[in-house]
């Protein structure tokens, strides 16, 4: 599960041996029917534009604004997130986790890349990858320091391994000092890693 | 199967390494190999847990040295190979060699949006009676199944209580194998990090795994 920078020389001429296995893939696939060229570059327009974690930092934005909706997303995320029109594949069961003084959440999935995809998009390369699957769940501690996050030594840390299709939001704390913003503004400081809990939310200071 | 995939407590990986601005996909062969993958299952007809248990059937030291995409082909070949849809002599010569299998579904542009909107949940209606709730202790089971399965090692063997109940969903032990989906009660259990890993682990940790029925045995 090496970085893919170590081997894809795309930026050259030549072509890389899984280019030219996935094009000779496509091709047969093409001239046999199977795939319809308009979808397949729909299915990726879809998760390089309109799918990813902008979509779950309006939740998170509209959780910390209204009360009302935060209390719909604990306790029932699959009907919460599809008020925004966030549904289907690969969060078709949604479980949102809340971030307190007392508890930090992470996520992650240790048999696979299991992910939200309809609020986060596709997963980074490092949430798949061999090292976080690994430790999320041995060392969280020393995983979140390599993140820059130093939680208080008592911090009750949970961490959520999705071994079945159940999908996990974490609900990062609003930081202070957003007291006045507006739903669209605090968005702005929902980062995807503190949906994850790799990270934590922006403070006011860093986006203005 | 304990298989590479089920990576929960290795060591020696190394650090996480985070990349700044990470784009979606590193090159273009991925996202072909994204959008190949999901459209192909419609003709191909396979499950989720098919998918999975194809990937995991690499041998380990291949699993390991592949990267995500490469792992995700190298399961799309495997599958379309059994079904008989596409054969590693086509795909090694860029060409059609036998005719298409026909019948085949085709996922069409304007079925795109709704199916990805559709998902395919996995809960299904009970067809047996709810044995655990939450609040019971419950031991994750020693069992090392040749087959795909979604307990992970870490937890075998090991005492956790269950903290929430999710209704029956799809077994991926039997869906894997296209033994039907026999729909089992979905629980999430909470293990103690120390219970996991010994006393020198983190006190105030602990790591819940969503578990089916049949993966536990009350104690």
């Amino acid at each position: 599960m090496h970085d893919e920078h170590d081997h894809d020389h795309d930026h050259g001429s030549h072509l890389t041996d899984m280019e030219l296995r996935v094009r000779a893939l496509e091709s047969v696939l093409l001239e046999k029917g199977y795939v319809d060229p308009k979808a397949l570059d729909l299915l990726i327009e879809s998760y390089e534009t309109r799918i990813g974690p902008h979509n779950g930092a309006r939740v998170v934005a509209k959780a910390w604004a209204d009360p009302d909706y935060k209390a719909r997303l604990l306790a029932d995320a699959s009907s919460a997130i599809a008020e925004l029109g966030y549904t289907g594949r690969q969060g078709e069961h949604m479980v949102a986790l809340e971030n307190t003084d007392e508890v930090h959440n992470l996520v992650v999935c240790t048999l696979c890349s299991c992910y939200p995809w309809p609020v986060l998009g596709l997963p980074p390369v490092w949430y798949k990858s061999a090292p976080y699957r690994s430790r999320a769940v041995l060392d969280p501690r020393a995983v979140l320091a390599e993140f820059g996050v130093s939680l208080p030594p008592h911090k009750e840390i949970k961490v959520w391994d999705s071994t079945a299709e159940i999908r996990y939001l974490v609900l990062p704390q609003r930081p202070a000092g957003a007291e006045a913003w507006r739903e669209d503004e605090l968005s702005r400081l929902v980062t995807r890693d503190s949906m994850i809990g790799t990270g934590l939310a922006k403070s006011p200071s860093e986006v203005s | 199967m304990n298989g590479a995939q089920d990576m929960g407590g290795m060591m020696g990986f190394g650090p996480v390494a985070a990349e700044p601005d990470e784009p979606v996909f590193h090159a273009d062969w991925e996202r072909r190999a994204f959008a190949l993958t999901l459209a192909m299952a419609v003709p191909g007809g396979w499950n989720i847990d098919q998918s999975r248990a194809a990937r995991e059937s690499l041998n380990p030291a291949q699993y390991l040295a592949k990267s995500y995409y490469e792992i995700w082909i190298a399961g799309l070949e495997k599958l379309m190979a059994e079904r008989g849809l596409v054969t590693p002599e086509e795909i090694e010569s860029g060409k059609a060699l036998q005719p298409a299998k026909a019948g085949a579904n085709v996922l069409e542009a304007a079925r795109v949006e709704s199916a990805l909107a559709r998902g395919r949940p996995t809960e299904r209606p009970p067809v047996a009676p709810q044995r655990l709730k939450v609040g019971d202790r419950v031991l994750a089971r020693n069992m090392h199944p040749l087959g795909h399965t979604r307990l992970p090692r870490y937890v075998r063997g090991h005492l956790g209580a269950i903290t929430h109940v999710h209704g029956a969903h799809v077994l991926p032990d039997s869906h894997a194998t296209g033994g039907g989906e026999n729909p089992q009660w979905l629980y999430t259990v909470r293990f103690e990090a120390q219970e996991l890993w010994g006393e020198a682990a983190d006190p105030s940790a602990s790591v819940s795994v969503d578990a089916w029925e049949s993966y536990l045995e009350p104690v």
